[in-house]
């Protein structure tokens, strides 16, 4: 039973996991950047969404919320820092990236305090029973729902609509698509906006889960989703939600049973670390 | 006096071990995000003996002898993984070191190691061996960047494939860079330990690996001066910024956003524009 609950855990974790990281691989997989600063909008989400419920009492109105102005952040943050480096090494724009981050980490402290925001009225503390002796929170069942939900639209939206094939066509060959006639431009913008907004709401699910929001919420997922994306195989969007899947579990289970001589970030590099040794390119890497 | 002497004490370690990443990072264009983790082993390499009342002169080569085999594994796997498949392998290593630090007893655990007994060089004396440790290595950098070593490196940082298509045994050389890049953060590890004489396993993790990289990329990666320049300045900076008290960070961390924006070739960069071109013709 305990297998059970531990594996529903890691899928939990792993969903959450899978929002944030999907942005951070469409960025990498369009520009070459590893978008570090994709965390500070993970963070901006839970803050808005704490906020906006306070003042509304709506959980929909919040989530709303923190997608679309994290969304219109993110693409403020490819316009401003990240266009103009597109000519330089990556890790140039790695290192402003994590300015960014750290910046972004005291601009929280400074406005919103150093102790974190909690619910007033929490949202979904119920619980479900599965089946005896076993149960779910609605904010865990919530989780799942909506990364489905969020993850079958996008691949339907990217498989089915002009948009999403343009969008794909300028990931695999950028040059071509614009020969073409996609505008490279407003791609790069979409995809800052929806990755962005995808962390954004993952913020507000983790701020439900944990109903505390801090300052510094960001930094496990800022390195996690790098590991996430790398173990996936830069860019593919496949591997990457089976990497955050798989990591979830792995976390779960690795801190119970070896959690004596890891603690959870080295069980999860551990982890990256001997599968890349197997496969270089990651899970489902290209080439 | 004894607060200069302690802040010129942190600057050359900083120098010391952001110049053992340029050798890496910046001559062999292997990029790192673990470097935290080989000034960590050297550390706690140099702590552990001296407690154990060795010499503190003798831990020094002890110290880099531990740091570079951990090096020689971290090398192995720039062999396998390439470009940014290495910088977050090396990362997972930085966090793999805090998180083995943090279990084990004989490291001191989470409470990490106190106690670390004196050098018997006093501060002045360890000051000088600092800064000579420092001025020797930046001397061997530039000498090595000059010789026909140097050369290979920039061929391997530029296109490994061409490289290895001229004949150029890639992999021993990735690996000898790995090794003199980490037996120096090593020795810098062990100075480290005698100059703060405490050792906690959040010391060598993500930030601290972060912040050097940080170093070799505002100096001008590959550039010896730039890079011991940006060291000397941002291993004291935050001291500096006392005055703006809680802002400290969000200005630190502005500054190198500006740097990495309006300059991303570095400060070394930067200087080579003011030279070559004058202040007024720029651009």
């Amino acid at each position: 039973m305990l297998s059970v609950e531990l594996f529903v855990q890691g899928i939990v974790q792993g969903s959450i996991y899978a929002l944030i990281a999907l942005g951070l691989t469409l960025v990498y997989g369009l520009l070459r950047i590893l978008h570090v600063a994709h965390a500070a909008l993970f963070t901006l989400g839970a803050y808005i969404g704490v906020l906006v419920t306070n003042q509304t009492g709506s959980l929909p109105l919040a989530l709303a919320a923190a997608a679309l102005f994290a969304g219109f952040v993110g693409m403020a943050i490819y316009k401003l820092a990240y266009e103009p480096l597109l000519s330089r090494p990556p890790y140039i724009a790695l290192i402003a990236s994590i300015a960014l981050f750290i910046a972004s980490e005291e601009i929280y402290r400074i406005t919103f305090g150093p102790y974190g925001l909690s619910f007033v009225d929490p949202p979904l503390q119920g619980q479900i029973q599965l089946f005896s002796g076993f149960y779910l929170k609605h904010g865990e069942v919530l989780v799942i729902g909506l990364s489905v939900t969020l993850l079958g639209l996008l691949a339907w939206l990217s498989s089915s609509t002009r948009t999403g094939i343009a969008w794909r066509a300028t990931v695999t060959d950028p040059e071509i698509a614009q020969a073409c006639g996609v505008n490279i431009q407003s791609v790069r913008y979409l995809n800052f906006f929806i990755g962005s907004a995808l962390a954004a709401i993952a913020g507000v699910l983790v701020a439900l889960l944990n109903n505390l929001v801090e300052p510094t919420m960001g930094s496990v997922p800022s390195y996690k989703a790098l590991a996430i994306i790398v173990l996936g195989g830069l860019g593919s969007i496949r591997g990457t939600l089976l990497a955050a899947m798989a990591l979830g579990v792995i976390e779960a289970f690795g801190t119970i049973y070896i959690g004596r001589m890891l603690d959870r970030d080295a069980i999860a590099f551990a982890f990256l670390i001997a599968v890349l040794m197997v496969r270089p390119r990651g899970l489902l890497g290209a080439r | 006096m004894a607060y200069e002497i302690t802040l010129l004490t942190t600057m050359a370690i900083s120098v010391l071990f952001a110049l053992s990443l340029n050798f890496i990072s910046g001559f062999c264009g292997q990029i790192s995000l673990g470097h935290a983790a080989f000034l960590g082993t050297g550390a706690y390499t140099s702590a552990l003996l001296t407690k154990a009342s060795v010499p503190f002169l003798l831990t020094l080569p002890l110290a880099a002898m531990t740091a570079a085999l951990l090096g020689v594994l971290v090398g192995l796997t720039s062999l396998r993984v390439r470009h940014d498949f290495l910088a977050i392998t090396t990362m997972g290593v930085a966090f793999l070191f805090v998180g083995i630090v943090r279990q084990q007893d004989f490291l001191g655990g989470e409470i990490g190691v106190s106690g670390i007994p004196p050098t018997g060089l006093g501060r002045v004396g360890f000051l000088i061996l600092a800064i000579s440790l420092a001025a020797a290595f930046a001397a061997f950098s530039l000498y090595v960047r000059r010789s026909w070593m140097g050369f290979v490196f920039k061929s391997i940082a530029d296109n490994e494939d061409v490289a290895r298509l001229l004949g150029i045994d890639v992999p021993r050389y990735k690996l000898a860079a790995f090794v003199v890049g980490t037996a120096v953060a090593g020795v810098a590890g062990a100075l480290y330990a005698h100059h703060f004489r405490f050792l906690a396993p959040d010391s060598f993790g993500f930030i601290e690996s972060v912040s050097v990289l940080a170093m070799v990329i505002v100096g001008g990666i590959g550039s010896v001066w730039g890079v011991a320049f940006a060291a000397a300045i941002l291993s004291v900076l935050p001291l500096m910024f006392q005055f703006v008290n809680d802002f400290k960070l969000l200005l630190y961390s502005a500054l190198l956003f500006a740097m990495m924006r309006f300059s991303p070739d570095g400060v070394a960069g930067l200087v080579r524009r003011f030279l070559v071109t004058g202040p007024r013709n720029r651009g």
